[in-house]
């Protein structure tokens, strides 16, 4: 595996699906051709604070609207957020990827976060699984924002050995006060975005949104980390841009070789865990008990 | 230092970015504020200066004839340190030829008049200038609410609302604004000798400590006695927060149709299509 991945920096508009779209595509033909993956951040065809605007932008993967994206795919992979109408009607807070004029996969936001100045569990369906998309440029983990917060998400993606986690975000900024430096938010990121990079032992993609809506700023710091952790390449300027790395095979290979925490993680102890809090789990287990009696 | 103390810096380019892109956002590219000589507009003016460039942003002197003369001199001194193009209207004659004939001697009423006033002059400016009103609240006084409804609490952009008086003064001194306006008592100026913290009955010191660990923090009563807060204290803070929420938020709508504006009609101001 050898990815060369562009993250995209962007400042959607809130609403615009046409303008928005337009810079998808201008930041697509930038780096088509020196790159095989371009990632965008959380919901970055739409922006993010769209309240009852979620319905009206919401996007069937064959409307026409998304032809010139799949176009596009067949020279750049293309990670993308956009709002996912269900064929039954739900609504996702969604990442798509395209390639070779199709969409590979969709990862729906599992995690909606609902607290503080949030409100996805009102406007969103949530998602209910962690999907690899297989790509022919690696094995990939898309993610969206509050997902990473909850471990079981990126631990998912471990158990399936992937190549590199896709982090979509739009994180507004808080916490201002000392000592900093920089964003109490921000900071929060950078520790989310390194543990799983050390504890799963894989490459992490983050792509974040700038830019402001009504007064809530999205405080961007889009970023790659190798396996141990190292920035490989950083936006750090709260603006529009985009930064680029080359995800290599040789470096994962050697960051497991290191310390092969997937050989020796044993989900099995963690099942027997999870049957302790989840009753459908330990109905399945003792049901199997019986039946080996 | 205290708990309270923020990144000036950081906190500066954050609202100067949000000055850039809402102004600009808005179809403008010029601000009006009204300049009072005291140390929120002196930081409203600063930051949009930074923002959009000293050339756009008109700082609006509004003096009454009873107003402090300091205030006014203070007030240029600010515009002359940023180099803004400056306004003078003095609203007596327009305050007046209402106070007078009604025989208003309130002073809280007369207060108001004088902010509404500065308001109806401050968004005729708007369209002549043209630029967008900008708001020079501060938390604390938003919090507590020590301010005229459609007076001063009237504006479109407001880049301090989320500083406490004291970040606003640290903000003040990182920014470099002149010694004067860090120095004097913080006043509305609406009456002679009129001062915030003699009007509140604690000083701005005080309250921000406590306001700061009661709405960003969360404590409660309990929490802040136990931390040596005083419990009358507490209570008056709490009572003017709870008393003054009707200025805080839009006028109520009662709701009859299926989509009402207010309660379920919901879209942002940068809502675009």
């Amino acid at each position: 595996m050898e990815c060369r991945l562009v993250v995209a920096q962007t400042n959607p508009t809130l609403g615009d699906l046409r303008a928005n779209l337009e810079d998808h595509l201008a930041r697509i033909d930038a780096a088509a051709g020196a790159a095989d993956l371009i990632l965008f951040p959380e919901l970055s065809l739409t922006g993010y604070f769209l309240r009852d605007q979620v319905e009206e932008v919401a996007l069937r993967p064959e409307d026409a609207l998304l032809a010139p994206l799949l176009e596009r795919s067949r020279r750049i992979s293309i990670a993308f957020g956009f709002v996912e109408r269900s064929p039954g009607g739900r609504l996702y807070n969604a990442l798509g990827f395209l390639e070779d004029g199709r969409f590979l996969g969709i990862h729906r936001k599992v995690h909606l976060v609902s607290y503080g100045l949030f409100d996805e569990g009102r406007d969103f369906a949530a998602g209910e699984r962690f999907q690899v998309i297989e790509s022919r440029h690696g094995r990939f983990g898309p993610l969206i924002c509050e997902d990473m917060w909850h471990t079981p998400s990126a631990y998912s993606y471990f158990l399936d050995d992937v190549d590199a986690l896709l982090v979509a975000s739009a994180s507004p900024a808080r916490g201002a006060e000392q000592p900093g430096p920089g964003l109490a938010s921000e900071r929060t990121w950078n520790l989310l975005l390194s543990a799983s990079a050390l504890l799963y032992r894989t490459w992490v993609a983050f792509a974040s949104r700038v830019g402001w809506e009504d007064g809530l700023g999205f405080t961007g710091g889009s970023r790659v980390l190798d396996p141990h952790a190292n920035t490989r390449a950083m936006l750090a300027e709260r603006v529009p841009g985009a930064i680029a790395a080359v995800l290599d095979s040789g470096t994962l290979r050697r960051a497991r070789g290191e310390l092969p925490l997937r050989r020796d993680e044993r989900p099995e102890v963690l099942a027997a865990a999870l049957a302790r809090h989840v009753p459908l789990l330990a109905a399945l287990r003792a049901e199997h008990a019986l039946q080996h009696e | 230092m205290s708990e309270l103390d923020v990144q000036p810096e950081l906190v500066s380019e954050l609202l100067v970015s949000f000055l850039r892109e809402e102004v600009t956002c808005a179809g403008l590219g010029r601000v009006v504020v009204g300049l009072s000589g005291g140390v929120d507009s002196a930081v409203v003016v600063a930051l949009c200066a930074r923002a959009l460039g000293a050339e756009n942003v008109l700082g609006v002197m509004l003096p009454y004839r009873l107003s402090n003369p300091e205030s006014l001199a203070d007030a240029e001194r600010v515009a002359r340190c940023l180099g803004l193009p400056t306004r003078r209207v003095d609203i007596s004659a327009m305050a007046d030829g209402y106070l007078g004939p009604a025989g208003i001697a309130d002073a809280r009423r007369r207060g108001n008049v004088l902010a509404r006033c500065r308001m109806i002059v401050l968004y005729d400016l708007s369209v002549e200038w043209p630029g967008l009103v900008i708001g020079t609240s501060n938390k604390s006084e938003i919090l507590l609410g020590y301010s005229t409804l459609w007076g001063d609490a009237a504006h479109a952009l407001n880049p301090i609302g989320d500083l406490y008086k004291h970040q606003v003064y640290q903000l003040a001194r990182f920014l470099e604004l002149p010694a004067e306006v860090l120095a004097k008592p913080p006043s509305a100026d609406l009456f002679a000798g009129q001062t915030d913290e003699a009007e509140l009955g604690f000083t701005y010191a005080e309250a921000d400590r406590v306001l700061y660990r009661m709405v960003d923090r969360r404590h409660s009563e309990e929490e802040l006695v136990a931390a040596g807060f005083e419990r009358e204290l507490v209570r008056r803070i709490t009572a003017r927060i709870v008393a003054s929420q009707y200025k805080r938020l839009p006028p109520v709508i009662a709701k009859l149709s299926r989509r009402t504006v207010g309660h379920d009609f919901r879209y942002l101001r940068d809502w675009k299509k």
